[in-house]
């Protein structure tokens, strides 16, 4: 019997600050999980993943669960959860850059 | 202590060169990620959670303030103004750009250091006791024989290719502040008719399968000291597995094949080997000798210390708690506590690197060091110094009085920044100080060390603290077991799994429930944590943590 697909998204980190990356449907790298695409379809979420690791500005590409939100995908693992966020003994990472926006 | 000669001084130069040569062909893309990664991570390049780490390797846990200061302008220049002390004497800063990793180097090669063998399959940053060449229990200081392995590990052919990493640590007190037992080979100063040597020690080691070492030979003359680690070395290099990297350490080889085995294999390799040294060593572990004379010592009275003693009982808790005793009359130890309740522990801010340097060249002989316990050592601080030297670390949140207290805790950087941690550990480190501080009860504890975990790889020592904490996923939450009656000194031994893990916002309640159990229990003040647990086993601990109410029920 085989289990329904979890949505997915992919993501990486960026080769020149390491910072956490999130590919977009129009096919750029966003810096927001919220603007990742969010794929549904197993066989589409390996062709996603084989044009992301063809890419020279990004590193260790991988499938990541998550879940449609209000205002884009979120995290299913905490992992994935804060690596959207940054660390949680100093404001810094993604949500140092969020508090200038 | 050792300076550069020009031979390292190149060494480290080319380095940085080639390294240079290497990022550039990484971000112009001539280079492919596989290609790349084992290059930076010889050169102590990772890349974590949220942004590069570049561990600087600080041999020995030996820093003077030049280095030191050094440090601090590279956390300012090139990172966020901080660095992250580590459980191996190292500095980890969190937030490097692939770009500026070069420049960083060559800084740290402008004041005699590097960040070679940080990583890989290679010999690690050997690690001493950080007392070293002041504790008043030492018998001779270990850093020059340090500083031998160092240099003879460094590049080295025969050993860039290890099974698995390979670490090495060493002490001259029968008191072992280096963990010796839980390192590849851990070597423990002793004497045999007056002339000292080492216990060797070897195949222990933390991870998915903790083993305390074992002696492989009990009487080293100091003298064979190099050939008999380049056989040691050189026999887990052929025997140790490569067929699966969790069973690559040396401890599991020491298990596999039996120490009789090992032992006959090295002391065959090593008189194979022993010859062909002729001496060269000893000429310069002589020549180091003399790099690591004690400084000049300055008798004078030291009466301003027991004056500021009896005026000020703030400066004497501090006193009592972070100072120890040094070899020289007149000297004390000054342990500078990275722990300040509710701080990140091992974190240190630029500006509290240079008041360090400060202090260390103004009233330490321009000596620092490092502790695996993730504090700062000021090693020769005269007593009639003291008052200043708390006055300017109090003024600077430096002067926290917990060294070896409830709150003086290790814990790795676990998931708010490792790749394979499977938990946070410094959130929960923060948890607990804060709790003990708020309940103002550390100082009636007594000495107990917790050990935090983010993952298996045990980086926070978890199985040698008297209370061991270890991070895990558990179906995609949080969740933290406990062991206990861990030590790591020369008595050292793997704590005991206390029972299920507990989740996060649970972990600190279940640490306060064992300590309230313990200053039940205990039969006096002087019974410490680690006694009453040796003397009453793990029971009245577990029954605290683990109030059941189907036993009330049962009853």
């Amino acid at each position: 019997m085989s289990r329904a697909f979890t949505p997915k998204i992919v993501t990486a980190n960026a080769l020149l600050e390491g910072d956490v990356i999130y590919l977009t449907a129009d096919d750029r790298w966003s810096r927001n999980l919220a603007e990742a695409e969010l794929i549904d379809d197993e066989a589409h979420a390996q062709l996603r993943l084989l044009d992301a690791d063809r890419q020279k500005s990004v590193v260790g590409a991988y499938l990541a669960e998550a879940t449609a939100g209000l205002k884009g995908p979120e995290p299913v693992h905490f992992r994935e959860a804060f690596r959207a966020k940054g660390p949680s003994n100093y404001a810094h990472g993604k949500q140092e850059h969020r508090k200038h926006v | 202590m050792y300076d550069y000669n020009d031979f390292d001084e190149l060494f480290v130069r080319e380095r940085v060169a080639q390294f240079r040569a290497q990022v550039v062909r990484r971000i112009d893309g001539s280079l492919t990620e596989d290609e790349f990664r084992p290059l930076r991570l010889m050169n102590g390049l990772y890349l974590q959670l949220h942004a590069y780490m570049l561990r600087v390797a600080i041999p020995y846990g030996t820093l003077n303030s030049t280095k030191m200061r050094q440090l601090a302008m590279i956390a300012d220049r090139w990172d966020k103004g901080y660095g992250h002390f580590t459980t191996r004497q190292n500095i980890q800063y969190n937030w490097p750009e692939l770009k500026d990793v070069p420049d960083m180097l060559e800084a740290l090669a402008d004041v005699g250091m590097h960040a070679i063998q940080t990583s890989g399959n290679t010999i690690r940053n050997v690690t001493a006791d950080h007392f070293a060449g002041a504790a008043a229990d030492e018998i001779e200081d270990p850093r020059p024989v340090a500083e031998l392995l160092r240099q003879w590990s460094t590049d080295h052919p025969e050993f860039q290719f290890l099974p698995r990493k390979f670490k090495i640590a060493i002490t001259g007190s029968p008191n072992d502040r280096a963990v010796t037992k839980a390192h590849d080979i851990g070597l423990r100063m002793v004497t045999k008719d007056g002339e000292p040597g080492f216990e060797v020690i070897v195949g222990g080691g933390l991870g998915r399968t903790p083993m305390i070492g074992q002696v492989v030979r009990d009487f080293l003359p100091k003298s064979d000291l190099l050939p008999y680690v380049e056989a040691i070395v050189s026999v887990y290099n052929l025997l140790g597995r490569r067929d699966n990297k969790h069973k690559a350490r040396i401890k599991i080889t020491v298990h596999e094949n039996g120490l009789e085995k090992i032992r006959d294999l090295v002391e065959a390799r090593f008189a194979e080997i022993k010859p062909g040294f002729g001496g060269h060593d000893q000429h310069l572990l002589a020549d180091l000798e003399r790099s690591f004379a004690a400084p000049d010592f300055i008798r004078k009275p030291v009466d301003g210390y027991l004056t500021a003693r009896d005026a000020d009982p703030v400066f004497r808790s501090w006193a009592d708690t972070n100072l120890a005793e040094h070899l020289h009359a007149g000297y004390a130890i000054v342990s500078v506590s990275l722990k300040a309740h509710g701080a990140t522990p091992g974190d240190a801010t630029s500006d509290q690197m240079r008041v360090m340097a400060d202090l260390a060249e103004r009233y330490g002989h321009d000596e620092l060091r490092i502790s695996h316990e993730q504090n700062v050592i000021l090693p020769h601080v005269h007593k009639s110094d003291l008052p200043k030297v708390y006055a300017v670390l109090k003024a600077s949140g430096l002067a926290t009085a917990n060294i070896g207290l409830i709150s003086d805790i290790i814990a790795c950087p676990g998931m708010d920044y490792c790749a394979l941690a499977t938990a946070r550990s410094i959130p929960v480190a923060q948890e607990i100080a804060t709790r003990f501080e708020e309940l103002k009860l550390e100082h009636e504890i007594g000495p107990l060390k917790i050990k935090i975990s983010g993952c298996i790889n045990a980086c926070g020592h978890h199985h040698v603290g008297h209370i061991g904490i270890l991070g895990l996923d558990r179906a995609g939450v949080e969740n933290y077991q406990i062991t206990l009656g861990g030590d790591g000194t020369e008595d050292a031994v793997i704590g005991e799994r206390a029972g299920p893990g507990f989740a996060y916002d649970e972990i600190t309640d279940a640490i306060e429930r064992i300590v309230r159990a313990y200053l039940d229990v205990r039969e006096d003040e002087a019974e410490t944590f680690l006694q009453s647990y040796r003397r009453l086993g793990a029971q009245p601990f577990k029954d605290a943590l683990y109030p059941k109410e189907d036993k009330a029920d049962a009853a």
